[in-house]
């Protein structure tokens, strides 16, 4: 009987992973649980192990189980060849999910067979500071969204001094069209913990946490169980691999709440309180967790750093463009024929994402607007597909990378509803702390409404201009002072969604 | 004071349950929402007994636990129905008909979003992403994320939670 391999992954599950590799074991074939290869358009996908490799069979159902010649790895309608050479994976440029999908994301002696580890080990022999320069040299910044070079980010805090300092992980991935967090953490956690080490040691932490939204209970399992195996195999706990390195590792639970992704939130919510906004400064770097030195990063900046302390700052940085340095997990969303996962170097234009690995629109519609960086992104029009995917380009035109989360929406989508949304998610995910965010949100809506039902349209257009300029200005944190980011993009360049009964009148 | 202790006093199994959970986190404050999420799964949601239980053993003030049950959408103050389903809303199901989906599925199951079916089968709810973006729409059921979510498979989900 043959080898095969068949996702854990959430995305992978959702579309009936758990009953084909449930049907696979049953016919005696050994199955293996392995992370998404992040084609996500292609999942449930089964592969076979092979002389020639693993040979790969998409998306299959249930019924389809039968009929898939497993022990030939022959013909079949959705035989795909080697997954290794499927173009929309060897076009990539995978150096933080080079191995998520090929293994047990938990085997902690598969992860070390790829390489897992090797930047850790490295780290044990050098001193903090020579690790927080590795990292600046990278030019790696902030994978959140913010783009705050992490580098000198890490030097704050290991030049603090504190009695306990904390590294923190923020894995509460809410925006929409996102979702190459959760994929670390399921397809290959060990990468988090390995960075978030390094991190610790880099900066003199010995306690850190991973705070994952409750929405991603199957990524709250799997780090849990990395975490367990970690520590037992002594890459995690007191006196790592036996030296006098010493981190502990801990999941914490979101409940819900969209704030807690901004990272002072998270630090409130971590000591168990309402997730509000704390003003900066004091900056958590001085002064975060509990009240002392913190450093506080996304999943993938923590992924990136294993790979820039095994291979060295200078090879992350030989990627990328400008000053934006290496690679970006992207994430492609919605209405888009081949979702799924693309790491490329930054550079990478949008249209080579949507176009040439996406395939264009899933409803075959042409594209009309697409959403950058999540729900606090701008609309970005299909005019503007051109653009490399930059921090600085993108901030040129008045969007932005963040996360990489790329939302496709065909000619159908209402621009004037979408900006009507990006209000009203505000309103409804607020912590309440500061004025502009609580009350300009409600206040959008409202507005937004009356200029769609034509009500003194250019004075409310005004008015909503003014009322962006003050959320903008006025918010304590990027949830207030992004949302008109989406809803003033949506004015710009739809500017026809807005005038919709003038229009049907002039018919 | 004494009617904090009716309180307890009426609900001895939810206040026992908090303080035990609570003992298992060392009663520290900052695992509060652990705590509660804990309960919640224990108990199916969070009830008022609790609170001064909860209060008193992490050395918090009742108003600062209400505070946090209140602040989270995921703590409930009454109990769900049997099972729980989240329709995603967010931009990246939106593209792909979500508000059409939340209509079609409030209209079949006769609730709305945040109520409860008539036989106590199903709460519906809705929730802003689901991290399946690149399958959408999405909806998960209890634990279980489901993507390419229409109408004939939504339709088996019901059943399955009817069964």
């Amino acid at each position: 009987m043959s080898k095969v391999f068949v996702p854990r992954d959430s995305a992978a599950r959702s579309v009936g992973a758990d009953e084909v590799a449930a049907a696979l074991a049953k016919l005696g074939h050994e199955v293996v649980r392995n992370g998404s290869r992040g084609l996500l358009f292609l999942e449930p996908l089964v592969e076979v192990e092979t002389k020639d490799g693993r040979i790969a069979y998409g998306p299959v159902t249930i019924d389809d189980v039968a009929s898939l010649p497993i022990a030939t790895a022959g013909a079949h309608t959705l035989r795909l060849g080697n997954i290794e050479d499927h173009p929309y994976l060897k076009n990539q440029e995978r150096l933080t999910f080079a191995r998520c999908g090929i293994t047990d994301p938990v085997s902690v002696s598969d992860y070390v067979k790829l390489g897992g580890f090797d930047g850790l080990k490295k780290a044990l022999g050098l001193a903090g500071a020579a690790i927080v320069a590795e990292v600046t040299e990278s030019g790696l910044r902030g994978r959140g969204g913010a783009g705050f070079p992490t580098g000198i980010k890490w030097k704050t805090v290991l030049d603090a001094r504190a009695d306990q300092k904390y590294i923190c992980c923020n894995a509460d991935e809410g925006d929409s069209g996102t979702f190459a967090d959760r994929m670390v953490m399921e397809g290959d956690p060990l990468m988090l913990i390995e960075g978030m080490t390094i991190a610790a040691i880099a900066v003199g932490a010995t306690k850190g946490y991973v705070y994952i939204r409750s929405e991603y209970p199957d990524a709250i399992a799997t780090m849990k169980e990395a975490i367990a195996n970690a520590v037992a195999a002594k890459w995690l706990g007191a006196n790592i691999q036996g030296t006098d390195k010493t981190f502990h590792l801990e999941v914490r639970r979101g409940a819900g709440a969209y704030i807690c992704g901004e990272e002072t939130a998270m630090l409130e919510s971590l000591e168990g309180k309402r997730g509000t906004v704390r003003p900066k400064p004091p900056i958590p770097a001085l002064e975060g967790l509990f009240g002392k030195p913190t450093v506080i990063n996304n999943v993938l900046s923590f992924a990136a750093v294993p790979f820039i302390l095994a291979e060295g700052g200078t090879a992350y940085k030989n990627y990328g463009m400008g000053r934006s340095r290496g690679t970006l997990p992207f994430q492609l969303a919605g209405n888009i024929r081949q979702g799924g996962l693309v790491e490329k170097a930054f550079g990478v234009t949008l249209r080579e994402l949507v176009e040439t690995f996406g395939g264009g629109t899933f409803t075959g519609k042409p594209i009309r607007a697409i959403q950058v960086g999540g729900p606090l992104g701008a609309y970005v029009p299909a005019s503007q597909m051109d653009m490399p995917m930059d921090y600085e380009t993108f901030a040129a035109a008045q969007a932005m990378v963040g996360h990489g989360g790329i939302v496709v929406f065909d000619e159908t989508v209402d621009m004037a509803a979408q900006a009507r949304f990006a209000m009203e998610f505000c309103a409804i995910e607020s912590c309440g702390k500061c004025t502009p965010c609580r009350i300009g949100s409600t206040r959008g809506v409202e507005v937004i409404d009356k200029i769609v039902a034509g009500e003194d349209r250019d004075a409310n257009l005004e008015l909503l201009s003014d009322l962006c300029q003050t959320m903008t200005d006025g918010s304590l944190c990027a949830m207030g002072g992004l949302t008109p980011m989406p809803v003033m993009s949506a004015i710009k360049h739809f500017p026809e969604d807005f005038d919709k009964p003038a229009a049907l009148a002039a018919e | 004071m004494s009617q904090k202790t009716t309180l307890l006093d009426l609900s001895p199994r939810e206040a026992t349950a908090a303080r035990e959970i609570a003992l298992r986190y060392g009663n520290r404050p900052d695992a509060l929402l652990e705590i509660l999420h804990d309960l919640q799964e224990h108990l199916g949601f969070i009830p008022e007994a609790a609170l001064p239980a909860l209060a008193k053993a992490l050395n918090l003030s009742r108003a600062e636990v209400h505070g946090v049950v209140t602040f989270y959408h995921d703590y409930r103050r009454e109990p769900a129905g049997r099972h729980v389903i989240k329709v995603c809303r967010a931009e990246a199901c939106q593209s792909m008909g979500a508000n059409e989906l939340v209509s079609m599925i409030e209209r079949f199951l006769k609730v709305k979003l945040g109520q409860t079916t008539a036989d106590g089968a199903i709460t519906l709810e809705a929730a802003y992403c689901l991290g399946n973006c690149a399958l959408s729409p999405a909806v998960m059921v209890d634990d279980k994320l489901v993507g390419r979510v229409d109408a004939k498979k939504f339709e088996t989900i019901v059943a399955e939670c009817r069964s």
